[in-house]
């Protein structure tokens, strides 16, 4: 009852300076809405990086050179640009004996062994001696061994195979508007469980997932991102010819099919645009020359080294009018896996079997291998946490400021304040009495503006929500209570798993902080309430 | 009742010799008493009531107050006495702007026994003629009305003494009689002592027993 009776005191003094009190408070909300965002920024980009580091995959094989940090940023975030490829027979030896067969269809080992067969029934007429078995055997023995070994190499599973669930591969290089475009196959979408924890595959909105191979479109559909749809408003069935290299660059004249949208997921999938790989390879300068195949750039050079600029001109037009002929040839076949290079695989190894996977492909002299998560954590914590604690720092700084700004407000008070604490005193209250009712009030100014900028910060988030949430799929909403405080406690030396066990919504630590504050900035002005001379102060 | 045995007050001086203000052998105001207290200015009057209430320390002596001495009590205790014992009224009113005229009566109750009895409260504000105007604040009251407001306040606790600083100096000579009636019949009827100071020699006409500061303190 007097703590009440002290409060209500300490509330109509605080009500007594009306303008002052609430410009009071208004800094302090100020401060706290901050300190709120500045958590809620916090727990979106904590859950983002979480969603984003669920991949669904444990590895990534990319081609040797660069750094690791770069693969990651490329292949799961499209930022960066890509790395050095690996070669499309390097990609089989992560598939199992039958898929591998169905990839070396396409392939100029597979057209030469079957060309080759025809050899070996020669070899085998001639080999019933006499002088043409002679000759057979300087002609041809060495292609019958060459046939062998080509067999052999045909007929085996990939060396990786063992170790790998799926491996997804992963073409970039080309952007439609400002999006990557990223050449890949079904798999994707039809057997990545991108969230492991909720067992959420991409979901499709609209459409559905491009084909291998389709009567209409052929090899040239597409699927795009949430984020692409909605800022470039594609619709199902809107045609894009991506633009090769870098964002900008000229335009293929390959057009794709957009025949799927997908859902919002929060993952930067949401922000590309997926065409089938086949298509891909077979637009001009994806790839890799034949020998004694001229190369794209080997015909700009010979363009540039004619002597006027109308035979540069005509020369150019019938190149790029050549090369759209050949890109929108009708009855095109996919390339030939010797012609194909992957910038990325995206691997999925059975239990336990990462590591070693790791290790053989580091080794080798082909390509490298990334564990994303690990890679991902690590950027988290050398970027993302600092950044973070630097603006917690700075907003609990904020909210110092605003402390100090309450103890002026209430020092400025306390010469005008002096009688009243002083008659005060003359009825009986003693020192501490009114010590406590200062601190009170500066408690009470602190946890108003507080609540003011709790409130407001929630409001806030609340409000930009549907906006985070289309660019990072994570939903804030009103999330009054905040996001675990198990985090902060971590990074004060508290060993994770213990404070997890003590689950605290973190923004429930600001009402002590805000108390301790308070009580800090007002024991200055409450000491010169505590050393009031009452006979001086209070006149007659 | 209130006994005072050779208490002793001085002032430091700026330029640290002592001002000697109060010496008094003896002083006593008995249970009910109504008693004035005159003084030329700057005699020490206010002085000789701030010891007794305990806002200003003795240097020496007794202050007897129910038979207990405060002088010789922690700061704490006085303060407790003071609450419980001890009513004032100041020449000044100090009313709290903040709390209405009913909330000033009640703060008094406060700081005593930190149990506010509203009924009381509301019977002494109705008692000093303000019942209509009890849930004004200070700064809608005449200056008449806020002394009587100050009176219930001084009476809430039911005190032993109430000590009264030139209650109607800063009230128009119309108020002025009606403000010291009130004062006297209110602790006539709640049993309490009066020590009244004032320089009016109309207001000391009236009182039984009117002392002059000059012939009870040994500092001239």
């Amino acid at each position: 009852m007097y703590f009440l009776d002290l409060l209500q005191i300490a509330f109509r003094s605080i009500r007594q300076r009306g303008i002052a009190s609430l410009l009071t408070m208004f800094s302090m909300s100020l401060g706290v809405t901050l300190v709120v965002a500045v958590l809620s920024i916090h727990g979106v980009v904590d859950k983002s990086f979480r969603n984003n580091a669920s991949l669904g995959y444990n590895l990534i094989i990319g081609g040797k050179g660069g750094g690791q940090e770069q693969l990651t940023l490329s292949t799961v975030y499209y930022l960066s640009q890509p790395l050095y490829p690996v070669s499309g027979n390097y990609y089989l030896e992560f598939m199992s004996r039958e898929e591998r067969d169905k990839q070396m269809v396409h392939s100029f080992a597979h057209r030469s062994h079957e060309a080759s067969t025809i050899v070996h029934d020669m070899r085998q007429l001639t080999s019933l001696g006499g002088p043409l078995d002679l000759m057979a055997e300087d002609l041809l023995d060495p292609v019958v061994e060459k046939q062998d070994a080509l067999r052999a190499d045909l007929d085996r599973p990939g060396k990786y195979a063992h170790l790998t669930e799926f491996a997804i591969p992963v073409c970039l290089g080309d952007y439609y508007d400002r999006f990557r475009v990223v050449a890949t196959n079904t798999q994707l979408f039809d057997t990545l469980v991108y969230d492991i924890e909720n067992q959420k595959k991409f979901e499709f909105a609209q459409g559905r997932n491009f084909h291998h191979h389709d009567k209409v479109h052929t090899y040239f559909e597409a699927v795009v991102g949430s984020t692409v749809a909605r800022e470039l408003n594609v619709k199902l069935g809107h045609e894009f010819s991506p633009s090769h290299g870098y964002q900008g660059g000229g335009a293929h004249a390959s057009t794709f099919t957009v025949v799927g949208i997908l859902k919002p997921s929060g993952t930067p999938n949401d922000r590309a645009v997926f065409i089938n790989m086949e298509g891909f390879y077979l637009m001009e300068g994806h790839s890799e020359p034949v020998d004694g195949a001229v190369s794209e750039e080997e015909v700009l050079k010979a363009i540039d080294k004619l002597p006027t600029p109308e035979a540069k001109e005509k020369a150019w037009r019938e190149h790029v009018a050549e090369r759209a002929a050949r890109e929108t040839a009708p009855n095109q076949e996919p390339l030939a896996v010797e012609q194909r290079e992957i910038t990325a695989l995206l691997l999925k190894t059975p239990r336990n079997a990462a590591m070693d996977l790791d290790k053989a492909v580091n080794n080798g002299k082909e390509a490298q291998a990334v564990l994303p998560v690990g890679v991902i954590t690590r950027m988290f914590d050398f970027i993302i946490t600092p950044i973070q604690r630097m603006l917690l720092v700075l907003t609990t700084m904020i909210c110092i400021v605003s402390g100090v700004s309450i103890l002026v407000s209430i020092y400025n008070s306390m010469s005008e304040r002096r009688q009243e604490i002083a008659i005060m005193r003359a009825l009986g209250a003693g020192r501490s009495t009114v010590m406590t009712i200062i601190l009170l009030e500066s408690t009470l100014l602190s946890l108003g503006g507080g609540f003011a900028g709790w409130l407001f910060g929630h409001l806030l988030c609340l409000i930009a929500s549907p906006m985070i949430e289309e660019q990072t799929g994570v939903s804030v909403g009103l999330n009054l209570w905040g996001d675990p405080f198990y985090e902060p406690l971590k990074w004060f030396g508290i060993d994770g798993s213990i404070a997890e066990r003590f689950v605290i919504p973190m923004e429930w630590t600001l009402v002590p902080g805000l108390v301790l504050l308070a009580i800090v900035v007002g024991l200055w002005p409450g000491m010169t309430a505590y050393r009031t001379d009452v006979a001086k102060s209070l006149g007659k | 009742m209130l006994e005072l045995c050779d208490v002793k007050k001085s002032y430091q001086e700026p330029d640290g010799g002592t001002l000697p203000i109060l010496d008094i052998p003896h002083f006593a105001v008995k249970e009910g008493e109504q008693m004035v207290l005159v003084g030329r200015s700057g005699c020490g009057k206010t002085t000789l009531l701030h010891t007794i209430a305990g806002i200003s320390k003795a240097d020496a002596g007794k202050i007897l107050i129910d038979g207990v001495d405060i002088a010789g009590m922690s700061e704490a205790g006085v303060d407790r006495v003071r609450a419980e014992k001890l009513g004032y009224v100041f020449q000044t009113f100090n009313l709290l702007p903040g709390f209405s005229a009913l909330e000033n009566v009640m703060l008094g109750m406060t700081f005593a026994h930190g149990r506010k009895d509203r009924q009381r409260a509301e019977h002494l504000i109705a008692r000093v003629g303000l019942a209509h105007r009890k849930t004004h604040k200070p700064a809608a009251l005449s200056v008449g009305e806020q002394q009587r407001v100050a009176v219930a306040r001084a009476l809430a606790n039911k005190p032993s003494i109430l000590l009264a600083d030139e209650p109607t100096a800063n009230i128009d000579p119309r108020n002025q009689q009606n403000i010291i009636d009130l004062i006297r019949e209110t602790c006539r009827e709640e049993g309490v002592s009066l020590v009244l100071v004032t320089h009016s020699t109309e207001v000391a006409g009236q009182f039984e027993r009117v002392d002059k500061l000059e012939e009870i303190n040994k500092v001239k």
